[in-house]
């Protein structure tokens, strides 16, 4: 049961990652996206590769897992980011599709719907990694949540952070003053993608093994729940998200009445988290994070 | 390729393009108007292709084919696109409505919402596995000098575009159509001439889904039903809705028609892999976003502060 609680807490962590990916995105940006499962996929599968094929650590294979999601993110997001924010909701959401499709036909290199097995453990300083000895594996993923969570907070108060804000508010007012939308969309498109890509690294370390099924649509949605369910545009918030979701798609197994409730409960309540979400509280449980630029700093200098 | 290998893959497009358009016109109506992609429309199709199911075999029993079958599977259609109307009206009312005055960002998310609320509680309800909707005639198929037709594609064919020309008919001739017109250019000054913007509103979420539950029926008959049946087959839709020009009626009928053409000459002369076959419509959609974003029939339109 103990051993059950930290497996939820380990697939938060790796959710969170995705959550913050998909909080620059959307939270801040204010673009649907609905690919964060194909970024997550692309990051697993070149892990995975790059591990059983050619031998790499996991932590050198990490970086590519992250670049290579990124490049994606920017193939995607060029073409799409300069229209209008609807269509990128479709073009991601095909793009999440042909993702999967891709790595359920090409054998050569992902051995198809059988996917990739006995992916070797990380190692650090000679210290093996295991994912059967949870808590070592949480420690680690705790890290890189820590880390993450630590960057896009630095980031989102940085100029590329207010520019995304004040794109997402009006997008004419923020390119009548110098902003270049464009420009800063493709920003947090490429991050979110980067930091979904991470997260899948780490997804495919724990489960030593990938198969294209993992990577669903139903990823995407329930990553996007996260989100609205924590705060848009609150970084701590799709921590939670991830958390409460976690909890939810463990609950029949958590109190042992996976037999009694239908498989489709996860999903459906998804669909109304959404919905509900968004017509009584659509600022999340914890709402937006108002960044004060200036004033704690005047006041400190105040007291002195 | 001979001419009547030509013809034989003209036909089978034209079919297929049918169902696309008569799948797209829901997406465009509802853009058109409130400017927003209804993501749940995929899933009501597949609503009304369970529903088209449950009737026809209802009605029918036993019955060998002959006219009854043929009579029951269009009063089946009809019970079908009769209630996917009303559920598509009953969803606009819960979800979308409350949410017309949000940000533009949750109406999106709603719809996601109900689109997985739906296919899930499907799958929960019906199960898992895919249904087979039988042909309610002979499918026996017809040749014409070498050019093989079914007698599901002429129905597919006949459908769809009577379907079509009441529908344009509707928009371009009556009082409703009209309002429909004006609230889809100016909501706000529709409702300073009297128009009942929320009755039109409505109005345009039945009409969609009730054209949708056709297309799901149309489909059923070649492809199964199964609660997932919506998503892709309404994303190729929404695909021939952008290519047309989104919010276009006549360029969605084009759209549809266009990808259906696209993807059977794509397998069957440009060797494009069946597996890959989906992947067609994706290929088109970034293309004509890059190339010509408001579609081939579509107006561009200015943001205005």
């Amino acid at each position: 049961m103990f051993n059950f609680f930290l497996l939820i807490l380990i697939y938060s962590g790796i959710y969170a990652l995705m959550a913050i990916g998909q909080n620059v995105i959307t939270g801040y940006g204010g673009m649907l996206s609905l690919c964060q499962a194909g970024f997550f996929a692309i990051g697993s599968y070149a892990t995975a590769i790059l591990a059983t094929q050619f031998g790499w650590s996991f932590w050198a294979t990490l970086p590519v897992a992250a670049l290579l999601s990124a490049v994606f993110g920017l193939l995607i997001g060029l073409p799409t980011l300069r229209l209008k924010g609807d269509y990128l909701a479709i073009a991601t959401l095909g793009f999440g599709e042909i993702v999967r499709n891709v790595l359920n036909n090409w054998d050569s290199l992902t051995n198809g719907p059988m996917g990739i097995q006995k992916i070797p453990m990380p190692d650090l300083f000679g210290f093996t990694i295991n994912p059967y000895r949870k808590y070592a594996f949480l420690v680690m993923i705790i890290i890189f949540v820590i880390i993450a969570y630590y960057l896009f907070q630095r980031l989102a108060r940085s100029r590329m952070g207010r520019a995304l804000t004040a794109v997402r508010e009006d997008e004419i007012a923020a390119q009548s003053m110098g902003i270049n939308i464009t420009k800063y969309k493709v920003y947090a498109f490429v991050l979110g993608a980067a930091v979904a890509g991470i997260a899948g690294s780490l997804q495919a370390v724990f489960s030593l093994s990938v198969t294209p099924g993992t990577y669903t649509f139903m990823v995407s949605v329930m990553v996007l729940c996260m989100v609205v369910l924590g705060g848009m545009g609150n970084f701590k918030a799709a921590i939670l998200g991830a958390f409460i979701i976690q909890l939810i798609s463990y609950f029949p197994q958590l109190t042992g009445l996976s037999s009694v409730i239908p498989p489709q409960f996860k999903q459906i309540l998804f669909g109304l988290i959404l919905v509900v979400m968004m017509i009584w509280r659509p600022q999340g449980l914890l709402g937006r994070e108002e960044h004060t630029y200036g004033k704690k700093h005047a006041q400190k200098r105040g007291s002195k | 390729m001979g001419i009547s290998e030509f013809f034989q893959h003209l036909m089978n497009g034209l079919t297929l393009g049918g169902i696309y358009a008569l799948i797209a016109l829901g997406y465009t109506m509802v853009y058109g108007i409130l400017k927003f992609i209804n993501f749940a429309h995929g899933d009501i199709l597949m609503v009304g292709a369970y529903i088209g199911l449950f009737v026809f075999d209802g009605l029918r029993g036993d019955a060998p084919l002959g006219t009854w079958t043929f009579v029951s599977f269009f009063i089946a259609m009809l019970v079908s696109m009769v209630s996917c109307g009303l559920l598509g009206m009953a969803i606009e009312r819960i979800a979308y409505k409350p949410l017309r005055k949000a940000t533009r960002l949750a109406p999106l998310l709603s719809a996601i919402g109900v689109s997985f609320i739906l296919s899930n509680s499907a799958a929960w309800v019906f199960g898992t596995q895919s249904r087979k909707l039988n042909y309610p005639f002979d499918n026996t198929p017809i040749s014409f000098g070498g050019v093989v037709i079914t007698p599901h594609q002429i129905l597919i064919l006949v459908v769809s575009v009577i379907m079509m020309v009441t529908l344009k008919l509707f928009v371009d001739r009556t009082r409703m159509g009209k309002a429909m017109r004006a609230t889809s250019l100016d909501q706000d000054t529709a409702m300073l001439m009297g128009i009942n913007v929320n009755k039109v509103i409505s109005m345009t979420f039945a009409i969609g889904s009730a054209l949708a539950a056709v297309g799901g029926i149309l489909i059923a008959l070649d492809y199964k039903v199964y609660p997932t049946m919506g998503t892709m087959t309404g994303l190729k839709a929404f695909v021939a809705a952008v290519v047309g020009g989104i919010g276009n009626i006549s360029g969605a009928m084009f759209g549809g028609i266009l990808l259906g053409l696209l993807e059977t000459f794509g397998v069957a002369v440009f060797g494009i892999p069946t597996g890959l076959k989906d992947t067609i419509a994706f290929g088109v959609l970034i293309l004509i976003l890059l190339i010509k974003p408001e579609g081939l029939f579509g107006k561009v339109e200015k943001e205005k502060v």
